[in-house]
């Protein structure tokens, strides 16, 4: 059964308002880099940065990262079933203001793997995360400093962040 | 339900393989080859596993390839090689291996005189066993490699028009690169001396010729196979001469060649015998490219079977 809980509107004013808040949070003589986890992060990070493009006319470097060769849940069952897809940050982070972004944040595990992926690029000025939905639920120390939507569910509740490029409809919806 | 993508504890032969393992594992080489474009070239995924590299066949680049996969994957890897190790003193095959596997090894990379040897290790070892060339057989990691160099180029497998010139009797590049073309619907053709053509080469599933301008002509890609002097190769040919002027791809013979043909070789080159310099260090020769993709692809193999 689905729920929604941000419509296609909401969503992009939530995007619109996140990118005015990097903007109002970063120091615009620094070069600023977006980095995108796995899939859906990539798509919320190129629109972010476009915006961020609008919004101050500067020129940001976008990233793609895939966490898999970093979880510390990675089996013999998920390597052989889940094709790993090119990580792709084809500049260094080194002296950069870094914004990680991805759709949902719960346990903070994929973020956890992205920081540990990312020391290996450069050590950035500093790194800040975006997501979209934050649902609580932590098993790491982890905390996002731009978030779209605050959710509190309960366990048996999954939630589905939705993307244009991907699935033809933006939008946040819960489904049980 | 997670469906496996790749289902095998070894990797022996392409033979065993289905397409579409084989297609996964050319795919997932492209993260790994990102992984050594970067300044940091280290992934931790294998951190903590020992991968054993022993060697009974000498072998500068398939171990060199594979020790540098494994360390990138953050392995322990070690190498033995025949000439330092104790099957010399007399030691089998299964006591050399069962004393490995007693150390806690997590991945066997073996290469061997004897076709069947990594199988036979296979079935006695719990730890993953990687073929990396037994006797005649196959050496599958040297087959993905080239089919992922081709794929590069070529993008599809569907009709394109390969031939393999060279020692086919003895070679077991030549069995594992015809059992991939095969499976992902490429053409083969060999080619050689009937002195190095198997008998009952049809059964290959390759169209045979001891032609090589007909080997060369509407070909889309072209491996040449080192002729093996240290293997008894001499015996086939009168002179390395006499095979050079026949069967050697110099640029001559390439003259009627299509003109996006690729040039592949397994290495070592015996320049000047199978392939001239020109054409080893040509435009159309893709042979540095396969080195530089092998490690991707031992990176892929070692990572899927390292549990």
């Amino acid at each position: 059964m689905k729920t929604e809980i941000l419509s296609q509107k909401k969503f992009k004013s939530a995007i619109k308002r996140i990118s005015h808040e990097i903007t109002e949070n970063i120091d615009l003589e620094f070069p600023l880099a977006i980095v995108g986890v796995r899939t859906r992060g990539i798509f919320l990070a190129q629109r972010i940065a476009s915006n961020i493009k609008h919004i101050c006319d500067i020129d940001l470097l976008v990233g793609e990262l895939d966490v898999t060769f970093y979880r510390d849940d990675l089996s013999s069952e998920i390597k052989r079933s889940k094709l790993v897809t090119k990580t792709s940050i084809p500049f260094s982070c080194k002296g950069k203001q870094l914004i990680l972004v991805d759709d949902v944040l719960q346990t903070g595990r994929t973020i956890r793997a992205a920081l540990s992926s990312l020391v290996n690029f450069g050590r950035p000025k500093f790194l800040r995360l975006a997501v979209m939905v934050d649902r609580g639920k932590r098993e790491f120390p982890i905390k996002a400093d731009f978030v779209g939507k605050n959710l509190s569910l309960d366990n048996k509740q999954s939630i589905k962040v939705l993307l244009k490029e991907i699935d033809g409809v933006d939008g946040v919806f819960s489904v049980c | 339900m997670i469906t496996k993508n790749f289902a095998k504890k070894d990797l022996l032969s392409i033979s065993d393989l289905s397409s579409e393992e084989i297609i996964f594992l050319l795919n997932q080489t492209d993260s790994f080859r990102e992984v050594n474009e970067r300044d940091i070239k280290k992934v931790p995924t294998l951190r903590g596993k020992t991968v054993v590299n022993l060697f009974f066949e000498a072998s500068t680049r398939t171990r060199a390839s594979f020790e540098i996969a494994g360390k990138r994957l953050s392995a322990d890897v070690i190498n033995l090689s025949s000439t330092s190790s104790s099957s010399r003193k007399g030691e089998t095959l299964r006591d050399t291996a069962r004393n490995i596997e007693a150390m806690a090894t997590d991945v066997l990379v073996v290469r061997h005189p004897s076709s069947g040897a990594p199988e036979y290790l296979g079935r006695e070892l719990s730890c993953a066993v990687i073929n990396a060339g037994d006797g005649c057989h196959e050496h599958p990691t040297q087959a993905l490699l080239d089919l992922y160099t081709i794929r590069e180029h070529k993008k599809e497998f569907k009709d394109l028009n390969v031939s393999i010139v060279g020692d086919i009797a003895h070679s077991r590049v030549a069995r594992s690169d015809i059992a991939g073309l095969l499976k992902l619907g490429a053409n083969v053709t060999v080619c050689g001396p009937s002195t190095m053509i198997p008998a009952k080469a049809e059964c290959l599933g390759a169209r045979v010729t001891t032609n090589l301008d007909d080997a060369i002509r509407d070909a889309d890609v072209l491996i040449t196979l080192r002729i093996q002097l240290e293997r008894g190769g001499g015996l086939a040919f009168p002179s390395a001469r006499e095979y050079a002027n026949t069967f050697g791809i110099n640029e001559d013979r390439l003259a009627n060649a299509n003109s996006d043909l690729l040039i592949m070789h397994p290495g070592p080159i015996n320049r000047g015998i199978e392939m001239s310099p020109n054409v080893a260090d040509g435009p159309f020769s893709v042979i540095l490219e396969q080195v530089e993709y092998g490690v991707a692809c031992r990176m892929s193999i070692l990572y899927l079977l390292s549990g």
